[in-house]
């Protein structure tokens, strides 16, 4: 497959987008960042599937396409289930040799927003994990339903505020712990999967090119910021992806073939989860008294995550 | 309607709404899925043209803009900036113009005016920094603030 240099910026910067602007996702969010950097990765065909969310209602607002490549939408669940198909198609039609270019590489990717991918496409997703097709599933993972108004999915943290788990006199926000999507789709066998985030781009553009480049279905969890939900300034999408990082909320990691688990950034300076969620709004009720010790109990979910990840990468498995 | 399409007298009810349906191909009609085209003619190799090589069609959100959602606008100083282009790997609305590795500009019809890339301009002064949207370029220019000094912490 051709992959396009990311030794550096500059030369990364020689890509030509094919994901265009005047979508209609909100200033400063994250998505289309994560979604750039997939497609200026590499400058194979690709064909891509979205689940309903942000980024799908954004990129295709009647009359109007964002994607400058096939791309294809149909329900919220059930982008996995047609890249997938498209996928098969690609295969038994090259193989009868009736494709218009029979020899141009081709790579499937499906993207979901941890809504669709954590809980109503779940099924989907593994269900295309365990058929084994050769795809990469992205999921833009903003830790709520933010196209419909920021309800909780299970991917929200604990002690965020979300619209169907608010924070108030009796109730700090979500009481039920986030999902670990990424080991249970490295329990599926699948050859790569990894948490990324778009502040370290070269991590995540390098992560990409694995993914399009193993054969088998990967899956990458990446970090997505959303200043609407999270309550934060547009022009700090960055800074708080630096901070989400730094305090180990997201730690950035992959894991090949379901046991050989690689840190891919270890702080220099780790930073506290207060300090990381003192920068968004949905957090700040867990600054009066009586929700403190929410803060405490999430660092120390925090700590042993990453005491467990550590050990997972010196033990191999 | 119902009576028009004679839904209850026939045993072919899907035939003649398929019938029907012909005739309401008006855009305010639901129909069965839409194809839209990115761009004019062929599109082989369009990952390796540049965006002013590319016939795109009237279905492409690049024809389009989102001008009017800013209140300010990034402006850049050319004589300050390094081409470091972190401007333009985070710019989520693909309006850094950067050809040969060298940052020109920003594309105005499609940024929002979010500031992210003026947050992530590393330089002393920043190489770029947000203006009123009807601030004059050589006016802005000339307002452009001096190296700032480090402060001590
Ligand atoms: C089966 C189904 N259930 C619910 C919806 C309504 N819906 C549309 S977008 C959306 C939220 C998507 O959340 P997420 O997947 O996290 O993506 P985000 O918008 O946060 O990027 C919901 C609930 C739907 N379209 N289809
Ligand atoms: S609500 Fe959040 S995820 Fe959706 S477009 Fe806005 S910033 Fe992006
Ligand atoms: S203000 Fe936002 S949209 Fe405009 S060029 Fe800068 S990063 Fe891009
Ligand atoms: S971030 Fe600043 S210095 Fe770097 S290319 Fe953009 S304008 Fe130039
Ligand atoms: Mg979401």
């Amino acid at each position: 497959m051709a992959i396009t240099s990311i030794k550096n910026l500059k030369e990364f910067s020689t890509n030509n987008d094919r994901f265009e602007g005047a979508h209609t996702l909100c200033p400063g969010c994250a998505h289309s960042m994560i979604v750039r950097e997939l497609m200026n990765c590499t400058d194979d065909n690709l064909v891509i599937s979205s689940n309903t969310g942000c980024l799908e209602v954004s990129t295709a607002v009647y009359p109007f396409t964002s994607w400058d490549t096939s791309w294809i939408h149909i329900g919220f669940e059930n982008a996995a289930t047609s890249v997938t198909a498209a996928q098969v198609m690609h295969k038994v039609r090259k193989k009868k040799g009736n494709l218009k270019d029979n020899d141009a590489p081709v790579k499937f990717v499906a993207f979901g927003g941890d809504g669709s991918t954590y809980d109503i496409g779940f099924q989907w997703l593994s269900g295309a994990m365990e058929r084994g097709h050769d795809f990469t599933y992205i999921c833009l993972d903003n830790e709520n339903y933010a196209n419909t108004g920021g309800q909780r999915s299970s991917a929200t943290p604990v002690g965020a505020h979300t619209s169907t788990a608010q924070a108030g006199t009796h109730s700090y926000g979500k009481k039920q712990k986030k999902k670990d999507i990424v080991s249970i789709m490295a329990a599926h066998g699948s050859p790569y999967v990894a948490q990324l985030a778009p502040n370290k781009w070269k991590s995540m553009a390098k992560g990409f090119q694995k993914a399009l480049e193993v054969e088998g279905p990967c899956f990458i969890n990446t970090v997505s910021p959303c200043c609407t939900e999270w309550k934060f300034d547009p022009k700090d999408t960055i800074n708080l992806t630096d901070l989400a990082t730094d305090s180990l909320m997201f730690p950035i990691y992959e894991i090949i073939d379901s046991h050989e688990l690689n840190i891919l950034y270890r702080p220099k300076n780790p930073i506290s989860v207060e300090e990381y969620m003192a920068a968004q709004g949905r957090y700040k009720h867990l600054f009066k008294p009586q929700y403190r010790h929410i803060i405490e109990e999430v660092q120390k979910d925090v700590d042993a995550k990453w005491d467990l990840l550590q050990r997972r990468e010196e033990a191999r498995l | 309607m119902a009576q028009e399409l004679n839904l209850l007298a026939t045993d072919n009810r899907g035939q003649s709404q398929l019938e029907a349906g012909m005739n309401l191909a008006g855009w305010d009609e639901v129909t069965q899925g839409t194809v839209l085209t990115s761009f004019e003619g062929d599109a082989t190799g369009i990952a390796n043209k540049k965006a002013e090589e590319r016939t795109y069609s009237d279905f492409n959100s690049y024809t389009a803009s989102v001008a009017s959602w800013r209140v300010q606008k990034p402006v850049f100083n050319r004589d300050i900036c390094i081409d470091c282009q972190n401007c333009w790997v985070w710019c989520p609305d693909s309006s850094i113009l950067s050809r040969d590795k060298q940052m020109l500009g920003i594309d105005y019809d499609h940024c929002k005016g979010c500031e992210v890339c003026v947050e992530v301009c590393p330089t002393n002064p920043k190489s770029l920094l947000m203006f009123n949207e009807h601030a004059d370029l050589e006016e802005s220019l000339a307002a452009w603030p001096e190296k700032k000094k480090k402060e001590k912490k």
